[in-house]
Order: C-alpha cells, then sequence, then structure tokens
C-alpha cells in the first residue's frame, strides 16, 4: 500500500479520510431534498423515501472524489479515464432510477418501501465497492508527463487556430452555406439550424459590448425584446412590413439601449451587471402588466411572416395582387421554402452582425472599446470619453439584439414575456464567455455546443437544464478563458518588442 | 389618511424586510471577502425553505409536530446545517477553482450553478407548489379603526424577534472573535492575510457557510409566513435580495440588514398604495437610483480607484 503512494504526500489512510468525509458530506446533502420525496395529497403533503438514491450520490461523489485523487496523485490516464467514465454511468444510473420512481411516489411511508430501497442500495454499495476496489489496485505512479503533453498539444491547437482564423471562418461560412443543400428536406435540422444561427447573431451582438467593451451586461435579452416586440407592434398596429420594421426595430432597441445605458455606464462591472438585470425584467414586467398594448401575458399571436424581399409570399394560398415564391421561380409549392428562406435570412443577418463587428474592430471607434477593457484609466488620461465609448458599444450590441428580435418574432410568428426571461440573457452571456470573449469563432463554436447539443438530446426532457447548468460550470471550471480563449487587443505592442523589454527588467 | 392602513403596512413591510436582510447578509459577507456576487444565493435560501418543509414533514411523520417549540427549533436547526452544507460544496465545486481567475469566470460559472440547483429541487421535489400548513397562528389587534383592524400576527412576531436576534449574534461573531476578525483580515488584503498565517481558504469557506446558514433562516421564514413554496422562488428573492445589499452599500452588515428593511418597506407601501403588479418594478428603479446617485450605498465607503 505504501508503494503505491510512494510518490506523493498523501497516504492511503488520509485518502480513506478524504474520501470519508466527502462521503459525509454528500449524505448530508443528498437525505432531504432526494432522500425524501414531497407528495401531494388531498388532505396535504406526505413524504415517500428513496434510499437508494442518497447512496447513489454518496458513491458518485466518492467515486468522483477518488477520480480527482488519483488525478492529483498523478496515476496512469487510462485509470482515470475509466474512474471518470464510471462516475458518469453511477450518475446517469441516479437519474434512470429517478425516472422509474413513479409508482413509488404514490404510496406513503411504510417499513416495505424502505426495506426494498435497501435491497436496491445493496446492489448500487457493490458497484460501488467494485469500483472502489478497481481503482485502489490499479493506482501507479505515472502520469505527470502526460498532463504536460496535452496542455502541450491544447496551446498547439490554439496556435493553429489563431493562425488560421480566417480559413477556419471561410470554411465555417461555406458550410452554412451549403447546409440547407445536405438536410434540405430534414425539416428539424433546418429549424435547428435557424434557432442556432439565432444565438450566434445574438452572441455576437452581445460579444460587442462584453467581448470588445468590457461591458457585463446581464439583460440583453431586453434589446431582443424590444425588437420583437416592435415588430410585432408595428406589423399589426400599422400594417407595416417586415422589411420596414427590421430597420425601425433595430433603431428602437438602439435608442433603448442608449436610454438605459446614459444613467448606468458610470458604474463600474459588477454594478453594471445588477442594473442591466434589473433593467432585463423590468422591462418582462412592463410586458406581462400592460395589457393593452402588448397582450400581456397571452402575448401577440398571428404575426405576419416575411415575404420575398416583397416581391412574392411564401404562403400556398397568395394574397390578392401578389405571386407565391414558387410561381416566381416556376417551381413547385413547398413549405420548406419558407424556412429555408428563413434560414438564409438569418444568415445574412448574422454575417452582417459578423462584418460590422470585424470592420469596427479596426475603427478608433473599435480601438478605443477595446482599450476601455483593458484600462479605463488610462483611456480618460488619454482623452477617450469612457461615457460615450461606452454608450456607443451598448447601443450597436443592443442594435443587433433588436434585429435578432424582430427575426424571432417573424420566425415563430408568436411572441409572449416567456420567451424573454433573465435565463435567456444568461445562456447568450453563457455563449459569449464559453467561446472566449471577443473571439467570434468562439461564439458560434458555443452555440452550437450550448443550443445545438442540448437541442438534439430533447428526450432527456426535464433533465436538459440541470445538465445545461452542470455543464456550464464545468467547461468554466475546465477552460475559464473560454473554449477558444483569444481576446487580445487588435493591436499590441509587437510580441519581440515586449520580450526584449521584459528581458531587460529581469 | 388612514393611519391605521399605514400602520398595518409598516408591519408587513418590516417583515417582508426583516426576511430581504437576512438574505442579503450573505450576499453582502461574499462580496466583501471576494468581490463576486454569488448568484446562486437565492437557490441557497430556496434550498433552505424546502429543508425546513421536508424536516416539518418528517416531525409530522413522526407525530411531534404538537410540540410546537420543538418542531420550530428542529426546523431552524436542521435547515441551517444541511443548507450550510450547501453553501459550502457550492463555493467549494463552482467558485474555489476559479478563483485566481478572471472575474467574469466566476459569475458565469456561479449562474450555471443557480441553474442547476434550481433543476436539481425541480426534479427531485416536483415543479408544483409545495403547501404548509400554518403553524403559527392568531396575533395581537394593535388597534381597531371604523374598518379596518391592524394585526401583529405571531409569526410576524417571531420573525422580526429572530432576525434580530440572528443580527446581534452574527455582528457580535464578526466583531469579537478570531473568525470574525481573520475574515476581516480578507477582506481587506487576502495575499497579506494569508502571508500572516490566516487560513484564507477557510476563512471563505466559513463566510459561504454563514451566509447560507442566515439564507437558510430566511427560507424557513418564508415557508411559515407565506406556507407556499417552489422551486423558483429563489431568483427573484435573490435578486431583491442583492438590491438590499447594494441600497445599504456593499460589504456592510449593517447595511445589507437596513437594506433589506427598505425594500421590503418600499415593497410593502407600494403594494397598498400603489399598484400591486409593478411592485418589482419599483425595487429595481430604487437600484437604478441608488447605483446612479450613490453607487457606494446607504452605509457604505466610497471606493477609490486605484492604479
Amino acid at each position: 500500500m505504501s508503494s503505491a503512494f510512494a510518490s506523493s504526500r498523501t497516504n492511503g489512510s488520509e485518502i480513506v479520510k478524504e474520501l470519508a468525509f466527502f462521503a459525509v458530506v454528500a449524505l448530508l446533502m443528498s437525505v432531504m431534498i432526494l432522500g425524501v420525496e414531497t407528495v401531494d395529497r388531498p388532505t396535504g403533503l406526505e413524504l415517500a423515501v428513496r434510499w437508494d438514491l442518497v447512496l447513489l450520490a454518496i458513491g458518485s461523489t466518492v467515486v468522483g472524489r477518488l477520480a480527482l485523487i488519483i488525478r492529483r496523485e498523478s496515476i496512469s490516464r487510462l485509470v482515470q479515464a475509466v474512474l471518470i467514465t464510471i462516475t458518469a454511468v453511477a450518475v446517469f444510473e441516479m437519474f434512470v432510477r429517478f425516472r422509474d420512481m413513479d409508482d413509488r411516489w404514490a404510496s406513503p411511508v411504510s417499513f416495505d418501501m424502505a426495506l426494498s430501497s435497501a435491497v436496491s442500495s445493496v446492489v448500487a454499495l457493490a458497484f460501488i465497492a467494485i469500483v472502489f476496489a478497481i481503482a485502489y489496485f490499479s493506482m501507479k505512479e505515472k502520469g505527470v508527463v502526460e498532463v504536460e503533453e496535452s496542455e502541450k498539444l491544447s496551446s498547439k491547437i490554439q496556435l493553429a487556430y489563431r493562425s488560421n482564423t480566417k480559413k477556419i471562418g471561410l470554411v465555417g461560412i461555406i458550410f452554412f452555406i451549403i447546409f440547407p443543400f445536405i438536410f434540405g428536406e430534414n425539416r428539424s435540422a433546418i429549424d435547428l439550424a435557424t434557432l442556432v444561427m439565432i444565438y450566434i447573431m445574438l452572441g455576437w451582438g452581445l460579444n460587442i459590448v462584453v467581448g470588445l467593451a468590457g461591458l457585463l451586461d446581464l439583460g440583453y435579452v431586453a434589446f431582443y425584446a424590444v425588437g420583437a416586440y416592435s415588430y410585432a407592434l408595428l406589423s399589426q398596429n400599422f400594417d407595416l412590413s417586415f422589411w420596414l420594421c427590421l430597420p425601425l426595430a433595430g433603431i428602437f432597441a438602439a435608442s433603448f439601449g442608449i436610454i438605459l445605458g446614459f444613467p448606468v455606464l458610470r458604474l463600474r462591472g459588477d454594478y453594471l451587471a445588477i442594473v442591466t438585470l434589473g433593467f432585463g425584467e423590468i422591462i418582462r414586467v412592463v410586458l406581462i402588466n400592460w395589457y393593452d398594448l402588448t397582450g400581456g401575458p397571452d402575448g401577440i399571436s398571428s404575426i405576419e411572416r416575411p415575404s420575398f424581399f416583397g416581391l412574392a409570399d411564401f404562403s400556398r394560398r397568395v394574397p390578392e395582387g401578389t405571386i407565391g415564391f414558387n410561381e416566381l421561380f416556376g417551381m413547385e409549392y413547398s413549405s420548406m421554402h419558407r424556412l429555408i428562406f428563413l434560414y438564409y435570412l438569418i444568415l445574412a443577418l448574422a454575417l452582417v452582425t459578423n462584418f460590422v463587428t470585424m470592420r469596427l474592430r479596426k475603427l478608433p471607434i473599435g480601438r478605443a472599446w477595446e482599450a476601455l477593457r483593458e484600462d479605463e484609466i488610462a483611456c480618460r488620461s488619454l482623452g477617450i470619453n469612457p461615457t460615450n465609448t461606452k454608450l456607443s458599444a451598448f447601443a450597436i450590441g443592443a442594435m443587433f439584439g433588436g434585429f435578432a428580435g424582430a427575426f424571432f418574432a417573424t420566425r415563430q410568428g408568436f411572441i409572449s414575456p416567456e420567451s424573454f426571461t433573465f435565463l435567456e440573457s444568461a445562456v447568450i452571456l453563457a455563449i459569449v464567455v464559453l467561446g472566449g470573449m471577443g473571439s467570434q469563432i468562439g461564439v458560434v463554436l458555443a452555440a452550437i455546443v450550448m443550443i445545438g447539443f442540448p437541442e438534439m438530446f430533447r428526450e432527456l426532457a426535464e433533465y436538459r437544464m440541470l445538465i445545461f447548468g452542470a455543464g456550464i460550470v464545468a467547461i468554466m471550471l475546465w477552460r475559464p478563458r473560454g473554449l477558444l480563449s483569444f481576446r487580445d487587443p487588435t493591436i499590441l505592442l509587437n510580441m519581440s518588442q515586449k520580450e526584449k523589454v521584459a528581458g531587460e527588467l529581469k | 389618511m388612514d393611519w391605521a392602513y399605514f400602520l398595518q403596512q409598516l408591519i408587513n413591510g418590516l417583515t417582508l424586510g426583516a426576511i430581504y436582510g437576512l438574505i442579503a447578509i450573505g450576499y453582502t459577507m461574499v462580496y466583501g471577502i471576494i468581490g463576486m456576487i454569488n448568484f446562486a444565493h437565492g437557490e441557497i435560501y430556496m434550498l433552505g425553505a424546502f429543508h425546513s418543509l421536508i424536516t416539518f414533514l418528517i416531525c409530522q411523520a413522526a407525530g411531534i409536530s404538537g410540540i410546537l417549540p420543538l418542531t420550530l427549533l428542529l426546523m431552524l436547526f436542521v435547515s441551517m446545517v444541511l443548507t450550510s452544507i450547501y453553501g459550502w460544496g457550492v463555493e467549494r465545486v463552482a467558485y474555489r477553482p476559479l478563483r485566481g481567475s478572471f472575474r467574469l469566470a466566476a459569475l458565469i460559472s456561479a449562474i450555471g450553478m443557480s441553474i442547476f440547483l434550481q433543476n436539481f429541487v425541480q426534479i427531485s421535489q416536483g415543479a408544483r407548489v409545495k403547501p404548509m400548513q400554518p403553524l403559527v397562528e392568531g396575533g395581537i389587534t394593535l388597534m381597531e379603526s371604523a374598518n379596518f383592524d391592524v394585526q401583529l400576527s405571531y409569526m410576524q412576531i417571531v420573525i422580526i424577534v429572530l432576525t434580530f436576534v440572528l443580527m446581534v449574534v452574527f455582528s457580535l461573531l464578526i466583531a469579537k472573535t478570531s473568525l470574525g476578525r481573520a475574515q476581516r483580515a480578507c477582506e481587506q488584503d487576502r495575499t497579506m492575510a494569508g502571508l500572516l498565517g490566516v487560513n484564507v481558504d477557510r476563512t471563505i469557506s466559513t463566510t459561504f457557510v454563514m451566509g447560507a446558514a442566515l439564507a437558510s433562516v430566511a427560507g424557513m421564514m418564508v415557508t411559515l409566513y407565506y406556507g407556499v413554496i417552489d422551486f423558483y422562488i429563489g431568483f427573484l428573492a435573490g435578486v431583491k435580495a442583492f438590491t438590499a445589499a447594494v441600497l445599504g452599500g456593499i460589504g456592510s452588515l449593517p447595511g445589507a440588514m437596513l437594506g433589506g428593511l427598505l425594500i421590503g418597506l418600499i415593497e410593502a407601501f407600494w403594494s397598498g398604495y400603489l399598484t400591486i403588479e409593478y411592485k418589482d418594478v419599483a425595487t429595481f428603479g430604487i437600484l437604478v437610483l441608488v447605483l446612479i446617485f450613490r453607487p457606494w450605498g446607504l452605509l457604505g465607503k466610497p471606493e477609490v480607484e486605484k492604479v
């Protein structure tokens, strides 16, 4: 036993102590929330027990901790991988048990149930014991070098990414353009791609605010909502077309950004975050309660769909005086045409967002944003007006949010305050931060990971958001600076110069 | 003006404010010591409410719910202990590894944690609203007017007294004990405190535990006071409590309590005299006004930006 841990400072009994400690913690954390279920009854709430879940929680905690210990004590990576898989299996098992519990929830506490619960727990315990044994006997002293190698590998990937950004971007654009040709007949694939694209656009819009200007905005969804509602209301009350409303929605959202931003942009990071969060909530509360204008919680339905640039219509029965899209191009009518058109529309909008951002970065205003993000005091001493500069970033970011909102309204045909909760803001912000703040391609990657994957795993139903939350934490722990951590200012002091200076200082 | 109505709103507002104040202390302590917004704190409060509800149900099943003081003490104790372990665990899992990283990382991680905890409780306890029968009933009629009797319920007395006692205990803890001294030291300069032999990690953990314990008391009081809880109560209460902490001056313990009371009063009077629908707008409006004109809060000190 001692030989197994010869290279490390921790000995066997300390590890056992550590594991026992975490087992107790897991027990205390799960004993009520997992171990006891409150059942709704006509007479009030009743209890049902499920000790197997508690045991599984303890088991997976212990195994997980063991995996961490093994990692810390630098054991071979194969064992690490196996253990992590087993932990995953244990956690998964827990979820499966969660699901099968329905029939048992129906009956109140009884000794029989506690007993049957205990029998299945013995099985779970045996499972954990086997895992423990495997882990215990397979510990070896190895792995430090490998960890370093993996770090080298990740920095290599980053280097390759940085030197080929343009190529990667081009390939990405081409992929998204030919996407409908590959999945042309697959309605759900196009729908999903459109959804991901909306979030990419929102992510790029927020990236101007958070990534470039360094302003933490937790209420971005407010501008999205303003865009969506301005299109819906303009189209319903004044009968304006989508193509006219799109710029108007952007302008409205941008003015909202300026109105909200003007008083609060003098605040420092965290305060700004909370105020923007507050504004996001205020807008939602107003939307719910201003029944005459917004329809309250019922929302606005049957919002007009966009036409083909005012030339042709996508519906099967076209209104008087217009022609159908299929007639215009002499094709058979297909309901897919509209979906594919919408996909290209959001793709174009997103690319415009990206293009504008990339150009803005090279303008004095973009440079000022980045400089402000790096050091506000230095900027002030150089004569940059921080409030105006931040305000411009806020307004431009809001404008793109407004465009995306108008598109969202026309795509869904129905909007309600439910679509604009804080969770949306959090998701968009998470996309920006997970992608690596300021990185445009990172946003695409993060949007696919965050929106695409959970949508694909819709069968997981209620566990989706649970895994989503845990996933955010996990990615943050794994890569705190984002998947592609590329947020250097566009221009920097020449690297070789910098090193020289550093060398002299040494 | 109807004084009876005014007095009633005052009582309701103070009760609500006491609850917000207890949650706000958790925000303010954590912000003071590591400078981050613990976004999952509202969820901790929600877990406290669930723990106390389940403890009560267990007491009921065990047949000791008739002895009211014992039940209340058990609820208080169990939910404080179990919830503070959640506070500890959240810090350990989601924040500690990111402490040296850039600030946004911890905030995003906290948001993820908040989503996780909310859904965790939703799945394990169900999405429906959980009713709770009133345990402490009755009250005192303070004033009788023509059309309105001012009621001070025993529950409100319990809430206000308990909050007051906890505030005194925690103020003493911070001011007099070595733990409190270590906390204040970490607040001023973590590196220096570490060099001088303060166990920084442990101090920060304790801060989270203390904040969670207070939030769990708030959760228990809400369960008893309103009689309904669900998995979503943490978000709004959390944001309002944070507003309270900022209003009072973040980092200041009496400030958090004062801010909580003010937010509670504003909410009660706004719903009593104006519209009940827009009470949240009023709260956030106050927050914005405070931040614009006095970003350091009522009792805080202005921060000097250093190069």
